[in-house]
């Protein structure tokens, strides 16, 4: 099926690339991956989005969705993998056993939160692997605990799992923590914390919930196993850009480069939000870089409809 | 007091009773306004149209009149809000806890209600 724009993603950035795209009298399709609004969507109050005094991420996504609803925009829910072709003058993306074609791309395909992805992580999820402390802090009460990473979020977390756990275990990969000093020095002061260095979770295993997971120990390659009634893992934030490897250079952390005009490495796609290489990410960043990239593409997208 | 959302809303034990006694096939998300949750009540929105043979519904986990899936022996065991709940004729015919993909709702709504009404 033909559009005009083809934009990928549908949290704040490729919500607002798509009310612009289709103002424009341009046909526009937007690709969601996922649930509309993103990461956006879990933040309980933004109080900096200017204009709003005070809005849930939850209703902020809501408007967005209907806003570029309203102005012609086609909103579609993926589960497969969008797969990019370049055809020159025309971008096809693939998706299951349907396919589209437009002028131009807008890639704001976000990011997730990072797992570990190893056995038994998702059998436990729920029965004793959690990702949010403020979510399942309760129901760990009295337990022994592990908490996974070793950033901002795993430290501050981990002291605040100590309220519940009879004993939270910090196991980390490397031989330091990257979190600020100030956090590291409050988990070390709280006699609840206990810290495994250099190690890694191979395995959670359990009989119907998480009892014990697998600890590989890095500097000696021994392996045994703890035993954990909880795990919470904190291990950061991932772009979610794996599949645009074969068509696109991405930097070590798997961000995608853009220019001035949010213009990829490709002519003709454009990308915007989290999942650009950047240092700040905030609703307001990634609105006004997919504003930028839909009239970059608009212009390009004219352009070629003139010509072909 | 409600969750923020575009769903329906169970308020009371009573509530709950009748959602699950007038209708054939219900999904209810017992959770809070967090990270876990949030995603599955967006997936519920985004999929309610589709299935109209299916009565989507939310729950405040923190109300004490959440104990009817609180405490249901189909959630024993369960560590990781929210709890979501399958009623099929009022009887519970899946239960899951923590956060749940899109894919994962319509794997579940597919095999015990049907594929959506086209």
């Amino acid at each position: 099926m033909q559009y005009d724009v083809i934009v990928i993603g549908g949290g704040p950035a490729g919500l607002t690339a798509g009310i612009y795209l289709s103002r424009a009298r341009l046909n526009t399709l937007i690709l969601n991956m996922g649930v509309a609004g993103g990461q956006m969507i879990l933040t309980h109050e933004i109080a900096n989005y200017p204009g709003v005094e005070s809005i849930s991420g939850y209703k902020l996504s809501s408007i967005m969705k209907k806003q570029a609803q309203s102005f012609g925009a086609t909103i579609k829910t993926i589960s497969s993998t969008p797969e990019i072709v370049d055809e020159g003058h025309l971008k096809k993306v693939r998706v299951g056993e349907n396919s589209y074609s437009a002028y131009t791309v807008i890639l704001a395909p976000g990011g997730a939160p990072r797992m570990l992805g190893v056995k038994g992580e998702q059998e436990f999820k729920g029965l004793g692997v959690s990702y949010c402390a403020t979510c399942d802090g309760e129901f760990f009460t009295g337990k022994n605990i592990v908490v996974v990473g070793g950033g901002n979020s795993a430290l501050e977390e981990a002291v605040s799992l100590s309220r519940y756990a009879e004993k939270v275990t910090i196991i980390h990969q490397f031989d330091h923590f990257q979190a600020f000093p100030a956090y590291v020095d409050e988990a070390k002061s709280n006699p609840k914390i206990k810290f495994i260095m250099e190690t890694e979770i191979r395995e959670f295993a359990g009989d119907g919930k998480l009892e014990r997971v697998l600890l590989h120990h890095k500097k000696s390659g021994i392996e045994e196993w703890f035993n954990a009634g909880g795990a919470f893992v904190f291990i950061g934030y991932q772009p979610n850009t794996a599949f645009l490897k074969d068509i696109l250079p991405l930097n070590d952390r798997g961000e995608i480069g853009v220019n001035a005009d949010m213009e990829t490495a490709v002519q003709g796609i454009y990308a915007a939000g989290d999942s650009i290489a950047k240092k700040y990410r905030q609703v307001t960043t990634a609105v006004g870089e997919a504003t930028v990239a839909a009239l970059a593409a608009s212009a390009r997208t004219w352009e070629l409809k003139s010509n072909h | 007091m409600t969750l923020d959302t575009n769903l329906t809303h169970v308020e009371t034990a009573a509530d709950w009773q009748k959602i699950i006694s007038e209708n054939e096939n219900v999904m209810i998300t017992c959770g809070r306004m967090g990270p876990m949750c949030i995603p599955v009540y967006a997936v519920m929105e985004q999929i309610e149209s589709e299935y109209s043979h299916v009565k989507f519904a939310d729950m405040m986990f923190d109300s004490p009149e959440s104990h009817v899936i609180r405490n249901a022996p189909e959630v024993r065991g369960f560590m990781g809000i929210p709890f979501v709940m399958y009623y099929k004729n009022g009887n519970v015919v899946k239960a899951t806890s923590s956060i749940q993909s899109e894919d994962q709702v319509r794997a579940i709504l597919n095999e015990n209600f049907g594929e959506p009404v086209k």
